[in-house]
């Protein structure tokens, strides 16, 4: 579904990507996995447009993302989360995920200004389907509340809703975890889970290496730019190169800071 | 009846201001709703000024065929400059719309035989009525009330928030930023062609940097949370003159201070319609409510 063959990306002298190569299958829960500043966010920013590769090509279903703008490829279908929550902060949370809608309510501007039936139907189904994917990750009871209101969990919580409510074919989720306790840990794995079962491939970058293992049914390793390893999660587990690079030291260690 | 007649000779002109400093107030309000500080306003107002007064001066044209040109024609001129000039953000999009609102002053000033340089343009023929004014404010702010409740507001407003948020939604951030330009610009340029049918002679010199300032601090004074925002905005700035005249040498300073202050103590303007939900609810329940302001 999500192939990258040979990128690499570099920022003047530094090369942050070197010839990372992958690929995501449709319907797969797939994990990148790597110390701090390994290159994962990075991964992330090439596939939704925000940066241009260096050289190397991505694939979403056998055609190239290459120059397409980040609004486009969200409209293909790839929703990402972020890392540092950028949810609409001075927007309710049904607003927020109805923001996510915006491709998909097509009505003229006629509609608009006149407020005609078509205008008036696709903004219901907009707010009823809004209100499905808040309870999907159980913050229906809060829909009219401002988003800078709710709690960190919560707030990743409703980006997960906003990404889905775009539709997509491939869910893209940075450190989804990030900075939360064992209980919201839980609890979120459960939402993600839950979304997996309903069709959705999911692509995770995360440090927490329990959820990784619980979650992915295939994991990438990436150390200083590179993949070193790829496979199922008792592959990855054994590999030697993983535990020196990563899982022999400090997998539990603070994971707030950037990637 | 009869001090009714009275009370409009006397002031009809300045209530008319009132609701052409409305409609330059919601002008502003596009691009600001979509988080960018376009400074341009004022130049737009001038282009649809001039060329709505030159349509009925010069060719004759009727007052609905000079108001379309006053809308079109700085609409037509922001799309060209938004191009480039809105990639730019924050202070930097505010120095590149300064520069085009300079401009176009020159422009004006040195065309002479079209415009009257700096003599400006004498005669207009006086042909707005007080229902235009009116219409067109009614006009305005029943689109803008219907764009808010669009995926259009919404998109304006996830734009102010994150652009780079808004993009991986779907939302072409581009043309939206571009859309809320163009329609500023027509405003202002409607508002232009209003006041200078209304006012008998227009010049390069109320278009320059001055008008473009009242424009923002009607728009920041009132508050862009709410439609209301932009009128109460126009009505304090265009009513402040006429109580202070004793002080009118320093009106741009107190316009200045005013601005200042409200940014201070009132960073929403004075209609903020989240603030004023706050109030109701807190008198309904009749009690002080120390989490005020704080959510």
């Amino acid at each position: 579904m999500l192939e990258l063959t040979q990128v690499s990306k570099h920022f003047g002298g530094v090369e942050v990507l070197q010839n990372v190569s992958f690929t995501v299958q449709a319907g797969q829960v797939f994990g990148l996995i790597g110390p701090n500043g390994a290159g994962k966010t990075t991964v992330f920013n090439l596939i939704t447009g925000l940066i241009a590769p260096s050289s190397g090509t991505i694939s979403f279903n056998g055609q190239p993302l290459t120059g397409v703008a980040p609004h486009q490829i969200t409209r293909r279908g790839i929703a990402r989360t972020f890392q540092n929550i950028r949810v609409f902060k001075e927007m309710s949370l049904l607003d927020n995920v109805i923001v996510g809608m915006h491709a998909h309510l097509d009505y003229s501007a006629a509609g608009l200004l006149l407020s005609l039936p078509g205008f008036r139907q696709q903004e219901r189904q907009a707010r009823v389907r809004a209100h499905e994917l808040l309870s999907m990750v159980g913050l229906d009871k809060n829909a009219y509340d401002l988003a800078d209101a709710m709690s960190y969990g919560d707030q990743r919580k409703l980006e997960l809703a906003r990404a889905l409510a775009t539709e997509p074919k491939l869910l893209l989720l940075d450190e989804p975890v990030a900075g939360m306790n064992t209980g919201e840990k839980s609890e979120l794995m459960r939402v993600i889970v839950r979304i997996a079962e309903r069709g959705y491939t999911i692509f995770v970058i995360e440090h927490d290496m329990r959820f990784v293992m619980g979650l992915c049914q295939r994991i990438a390793v990436l150390n200083f730019g590179r993949i070193i390893a790829e496979g199922k999660p008792e592959e990855i587990k054994r590999n030697p190169d993983v535990i020196e690079a990563y899982l022999g030291r400090d997998d539990e260690s603070e994971t707030v800071s950037a990637a | 009846m009869e001090g009714f007649d009275n009370f409009w000779a006397v002031y009809s002109n300045l209530v008319l201001s009132i609701g052409i400093n409305a409609l330059l107030a919601i002008s502003i309000w596009f691009t600001l709703s979509c988080g960018l500080l376009a400074m341009a306003n004022a130049a737009f107002m001038g282009i649809g000024a001039y060329t709505a007064a030159l349509l009925t001066m010069k060719a004759g044209a009727s007052f609905t065929v000079a108001l379309l040109g006053g809308i079109g024609a700085p609409l037509a001129v922001a799309l060209i400059i938004g191009m480039p000039t809105l990639r730019l953000s924050g202070v930097y999009l505010a120095m590149a719309t300064l520069g085009f609102g300079e401009v176009v002053r020159i422009l004006i000033l040195n065309a002479e035989r079209w415009t009257g340089g700096a003599l400006g343009l004498n005669g207009i023929p006086q042909l707005t009525q007080w229902w235009h004014v009116l219409a067109s404010l009614v006009a305005v702010l029943l689109v803008l009330w219907r764009l808010r409740r669009s995926r259009v507001g919404r998109a304006f407003e996830a734009i102010k928030e994150d652009d780079v948020a808004a993009a991986l939604m779907g939302i072409g951030v581009m043309s939206h930023k571009l859309l809320a330009f163009a329609l500023g610009a027509g405003i202002a340029g409607l508002a232009g062609a209003l006041n200078a049918h209304l006012t008998f002679f227009i010049g390069p010199a109320e278009y320059g940097f001055e008008r473009g300032i009242d424009i923002l601090t009607m728009a920041v004074l009132g508050g862009t949370g709410g439609l209301a925002g932009p009128v109460v905005g126009a009505l304090v700035i265009t009513l402040l003159p006429e109580f202070l005249r004793s002080f009118r040498n320093y009106r741009l300073m107190i316009n200045g201070v005013i601005l200042v202050l409200i940014v201070l103590f009132l960073p929403k303007g004075i209609w903020d319609p989240s603030r004023v939900r706050q109030w109701l609810k807190r008198s309904r329940r009749g009690m002080p409510d120390n989490t005020a302001g704080v959510r």
